[in-house]
C-alpha cells in the first residue's frame, strides 16, 4: 500500500512538474512580454471560429452516418467501424498530405474539375484546416455516438416496431432524446481538439487570415525569436483550451474507447424504401471520405520508397526511438497513477480523484504551450536541440496519458474486485500481486495504450518543431520539410513511411497485449 | 481455537454482534437465512471488514491488527479463487510464496498435494481447462499446502451439483480436516452441515451464535433457524 502511494505520488509530481510547471513559466513570463497586436487578436478569433465550425461540421455530418451505421448491416461493416478509429493513430501530416492529393490544387478533384473547363480547388486557409478537422473528427464523432445509438436497448425499438411507429417517431421518442444528450459532449471535445491541432495549421494555415495561437507562438520562435511574446501567446492558448476542457468536463464528454460496436440494431421503422438508399449514401461518402486520401499515400508512396534520401531513413529511426520510448515512459506513468487511485478508491476518496485528474492535466496543455515553457527554462541551461528528443518523449508520454489511463483504470478495478481479495489473502503484495496478478490481467489495455502512445508519438508535428534543428529531426518533422521545399515525391515516399511504422507499431504492441493474453 | 470477543460490525444498517470460542481442528459450519451475515463473519475474521468493536484472537494472539495476508488464515471464496492466467500449479504455488520463487522441494509438495487432491496429470492447466470441481480441487489444493491453521470456505462449492458437492466436503474432510486444520464453513444447506460439520454456528437476527453440536441444534432448532428450514 505505502510502495503504492510512493510510485503514484512519484509519477504524479513528474506529470504536474511536466505540464503545470512549464504553464507557470509561461504565465510569468508573460508578464514581462507586450501587449497584443493586432495579429494576435486575429489568431485568438481565427482559432476559436475554426474550431467552432470544425466541431459543428463534424457532428452534423457524423449524425447520419452513426444512424446508418446502427440501423444497417453489410458485408465489410465491421471493416468500416475499425477503420473510424484509424484517424487516430493516422499521423496528422501524412492525413493532410493524403487530403492534399485529393482536394489540393492538383489533386483529384481539381483535376477532374480541370476537365471540366473549371478553377481548381484552393485547399489553403480556413476551409481546409476546417476539412482537415473535418477529416479527423468526424470518425470520432461517428465513433462516440453510433456508440450511444446502440447503447438504446433493443426492447425500446422492438416496442416501438409493435406501436407502429413510423421513423420520425421513432427519431422524437428514441434517438432525439439520445443525441441531446450526447452530442454537445461530443461537439465539446472535438472543439477543444481543434483548439490545439498545431500540425494542421502549419501545414494548410498561416498568413495573417488563418493563422492559430499555437502556429503563432511558432512563428514568434522561429521568425522573430520572441520568447516574450510566445510566452504571452502560450498563456492565450493555456486559457482557451483551459476552459474548452473545463466546458467539456462539465458537458460530460463520452468515454472514447467504447466497446461493441459490432452489433447493428435490427430496425423496422427503416426497413425500406429512402431511408435505405439514404443510408447507403451516407455510409458511402463518409468511407470515400476516409478511404480516398489514405489510399492516394500508398498510391504515391509506394515508387518513391526506395529513393528515399537517407536523412529520411535517419529521421525514421530517430522517431521510432521516441515512439518506443515515449510508449515505454506512458506506462510508468499510467500504472503506477492508476494503482495509486485504485488504492485510494475505497477510502479516501478525494485522494483518488485527486490522483486520477494529474493524469487527465495535459488535455488542458496544449504541447506548443509546454513545449513554449520548457524552451524557456531550458534555453539558458542548455542547447534546445540536444534535448529535442528526450523532451518529445516526455511531452508525447504526457499527450498520451489521458487515454492509458482511461484504458487501464477501469481495467484495474475489475481485477481488484475480481482477485484483490484472493490476492490479500494470499498476502500478495507490491512486486509479487504487480507480476502475478496486475500486469497479466491488463495486457491488453497495457498493450493497447502502449500502441497508442507509439503511435500518436511517431507521428506527432509540435514540440519538435521548437526544439529540433537540422540534425535532430523526427521523421514527420522531416517530412514538413521536404514538404516545404516542395520535394513533392520525396514527400510522398516519407509519408507513406511514416504512416506504415505508425500502423506498425501500434498493431505489434496492440496485438503484444492480445497475443496468447490470459483466458 | 479461535475467539470472537465482544465482536460488532456494522456495515450500513446491518449489525452482526459474535462472543464466542470455536474450539480446535474440524469442520464447523455456518448457516443462516441469505444475508444474516454468514460471509460478513468470515471477511472479520479474514481481515476483509474491520470489526467497529471488539477482537478476534486465534490461539490467543489478537489478529485485529494484522492484514489479510498477515493472519493464520486460508480464504476459499465461492469463485475467483483461481487466478486464470496462472496453471494449477501456479495458483497453488502461491500459497507457498506469493511471488512464485519455490524451491525445487517446495515445487515437489505443491506437486504432491496436487496429486492429493486427485490432479495428477492436470498441473499444467489453467483454470479454463479444468471443470467447476476441478477449480475447486485447485483452491482446496492451495488452502492444504498454506502453513495456516484456519481455513474459511465462504460457500466455495454452491455452484456445484448434489453429487459433486458431496465428493468436495468429503475431501475437505480427508484432507484438511485430516491435517489438524480448523475449517470454517459457510453454508446456506443444513445437508453440508450434517454430512461434515461436528458443530454449527446460527448466524440470525445479528449475532453469530456459539457453535452447538450440528445434530443436535438441527434437530432442535430455535425460532430463528426453524423458520428458516421450513
Amino acid at each position: 500500500m505505502t510502495k503504492t502511494l510512493v510510485g503514484g505520488g512519484l509519477a504524479a509530481a513528474f506529470v504536474v512538474l511536466l505540464t503545470l510547471g512549464p504553464l507557470a513559466v509561461v504565465a510569468l513570463w508573460a508578464e514581462a512580454g507586450a501587449g497584443l497586436g493586432a495579429g494576435d487578436w486575429a489568431a485568438i478569433r481565427f482559432t476559436l471560429w475554426q474550431a467552432v465550425l470544425s466541431a459543428v461540421i463534424s457532428v452534423a455530418l457524423a449524425i447520419p452516418v452513426a444512424r446508418a451505421l446502427a440501423r444497417r448491416s453489410f458485408p465489410g461493416r465491421g471493416v468500416l467501424v475499425l477503420l473510424l478509429g484509424a484517424p487516430f493513430i493516422v499521423p496528422v501530416i501524412v492525413a493532410v498530405l493524403g487530403l492534399l492529393a485529393v482536394f489540393g490544387r492538383t489533386g483529384l478533384v481539381s483535376q477532374g474539375l480541370g476537365a471540366l473547363g473549371l478553377d481548381p480547388l484552393s485547399i489553403y486557409g480556413l476551409h481546409g484546416v476546417v476539412l482537415a478537422h473535418v477529416f479527423f473528427n468526424l470518425p470520432l464523432a461517428t465513433r462516440l455516438i453510433l456508440q450511444e445509438w446502440l447503447a438504446i436497448p433493443a426492447e425500446r425499438f422492438r416496442l416501438a416496431a409493435t406501436l407502429g411507429m413510423g421513423p420520425w417517431d421513432v427519431f422524437r421518442q428514441l434517438e432525439w432524446p439520445m443525441l441531446r444528450a450526447v452530442v454537445p459532449g461530443v461537439a465539446m471535445l472535438i472543439f477543444l481538439i481543434c483548439t490545439t491541432s498545431f500540425a494542421v495549421a502549419l501545414t494548410l494555415g498561416g498568413g495573417p487570415r488563418a493563422t492559430t495561437i499555437e502556429l503563432a507562438i511558432y512563428q514568434a520562435f522561429l521568425f522573430e525569436f520572441d520568447l516574450g511574446k510566445a510566452a504571452v501567446l502560450a498563456t492565450i492558448q493555456f486559457a482557451v483550451t483551459g476552459a474548452a476542457a473545463a466546458l467539456a468536463a462539465w458537458v460530460a464528454v463520452p468515454a472514447a474507447m467504447g466497446a461493441g460496436l459490432d452489433r447493428p440494431l435490427q430496425r423496422w421503422d427503416a426497413a425500406r424504401g429512402p431511408a435505405r438508399v439514404l443510408d447507403a449514401g451516407w455510409i458511402g461518402l463518409a468511407a470515400l471520405f476516409l478511404l480516398v486520401p489514405l489510399s492516394m499515400i500508398v498510391i504515391r508512396g509506394v515508387p518513391q520508397l526506395l529513393g528515399l534520401p537517407v536523412q529520411v531513413f535517419e529521421a525514421a529511426g530517430r522517431s521510432v526511438v521516441v515512439a518506443v520510448a515515449s510508449a515505454v515512459l506512458v506506462l510508468c506513468l499510467a500504472l503506477p497513477l492508476a494503482s495509486a487511485a485504485q488504492a485510494l478508491r475505497g477510502t479516501r476518496a478525494v485522494a483518488a480523484g485527486v490522483m486520477e485528474s494529474v493524469g487527465y492535466l495535459s488535455i488542458a496543455a496544449s504541447p506548443l504551450v509546454i513545449g513554449t515553457g520548457l524552451f524557456i527554462v531550458l534555453f539558458p541551461l542548455a542547447d534546445p536541440a540536444a534535448l529535442a528528443l528526450p523532451v518529445t518523449i516526455a511531452v508525447n508520454a504526457a499527450m498520451s496519458l489521458p487515454f492509458a489511463l482511461r484504458a487501464i483504470l477501469p481495467e484495474l478495478a475489475v481485477v481488484e474486485a475480481q482477485y484483490g481479495r484472493t490476492a490479500d489473502a494470499l498476502g500478495m503484495t507490491g512486486w509479487a500481486r504487480l507480476r502475478w496478478l496486475v500486469l497479466p490481467r491488463l495486457r491488453r489495455p497495457l498493450g493497447f495504450s502502449a500502441g497508442l502512445a507509439a503511435a500518436l508519438s511517431m507521428g506527432d508535428l509540435g514540440v519538435i518543431a521548437l526544439f529540433a534543428d537540422s540534425e535532430n529531426a523526427t521523421l514527420p518533422l522531416q517530412l514538413y520539410r521536404l514538404m516545404a521545399a516542395y520535394r513533392t515525391e520525396d514527400a510522398a515516399g516519407a509519408a507513406l513511411l511514416l504512416l506504415a511504422l505508425s500502423l506498425v507499431l501500434f498493431w505489434a504492441l496492440d496485438r503484444g497485449g492480445r497475443m496468447h493474453a490470459a483466458v | 481455537m479461535l475467539r470472537f470477543e465482544g465482536v460488532e460490525v456494522r456495515q450500513g444498517s446491518h449489525r452482526l454482534a459474535a462472543d464466542f470460542e470455536v474450539g480446535g481442528a474440524g469442520v464447523t459450519a455456518v448457516i443462516g437465512p441469505s444475508g444474516a451475515g454468514k460471509s460478513t463473519l468470515l471477511s472479520v475474521i479474514a481481515g476483509f471488514v474491520a470489526a467497529a468493536s471488539g477482537r478476534v484472537f486465534w490461539a490467543d494472539a489478537d489478529l485485529t491488527p494484522l492484514s489479510p495476508g498477515q493472519r493464520p488464515v486460508s480464504v476459499v471464496f465461492q469463485d475467483n479463487n483461481l487466478f486464470p492466467h496462472l496453471d494449477a500449479r501456479a495458483n497453488v504455488a502461491l500459497g507457498v510464496a506469493p511471488n512464485l520463487r519455490l524451491s525445487d522441494a517446495q515445487w515437489a509438495r505443491v506437486d504432491a498435494v496436487l496429486a492429493r487432491v486427485g490432479l495428477d496429470g492436470k498441473e499444467t492447466r489453467k483454470p479454463a481447462a479444468l471443470s467447476g470441481g476441478e477449480q475447486s480441487r485447485v483452491a482446496l489444493a492451495r488452502a492444504l499446502v498454506r502453513d495456516r491453521r484456519l481455513v474459511l470456505l465462504d460457500e466455495p462449492f454452491a455452484a456445484l451439483g448434489p453429487a459433486l458437492k458431496g465428493e468436495m466436503l468429503d475431501l475437505v474432510r480427508g484432507t484438511l480436516v485430516a491435517d489438524g486444520k480448523t475449517v470454517l464453513l459457510v453454508t446456506h444447506d443444513p445437508g453440508d452441515a450434517r454430512r461434515v460439520a461436528e458443530r454449527t454456528i446460527l448466524v440470525a437476527d445479528g449475532r453469530a451464535h456459539a457453535p452447538m453440536g450440528t445434530g443436535h441444534l438441527l434437530d432442535n432448532p430455535p425460532p430463528a433457524l426453524a423458520a428458516y428450514l421450513a
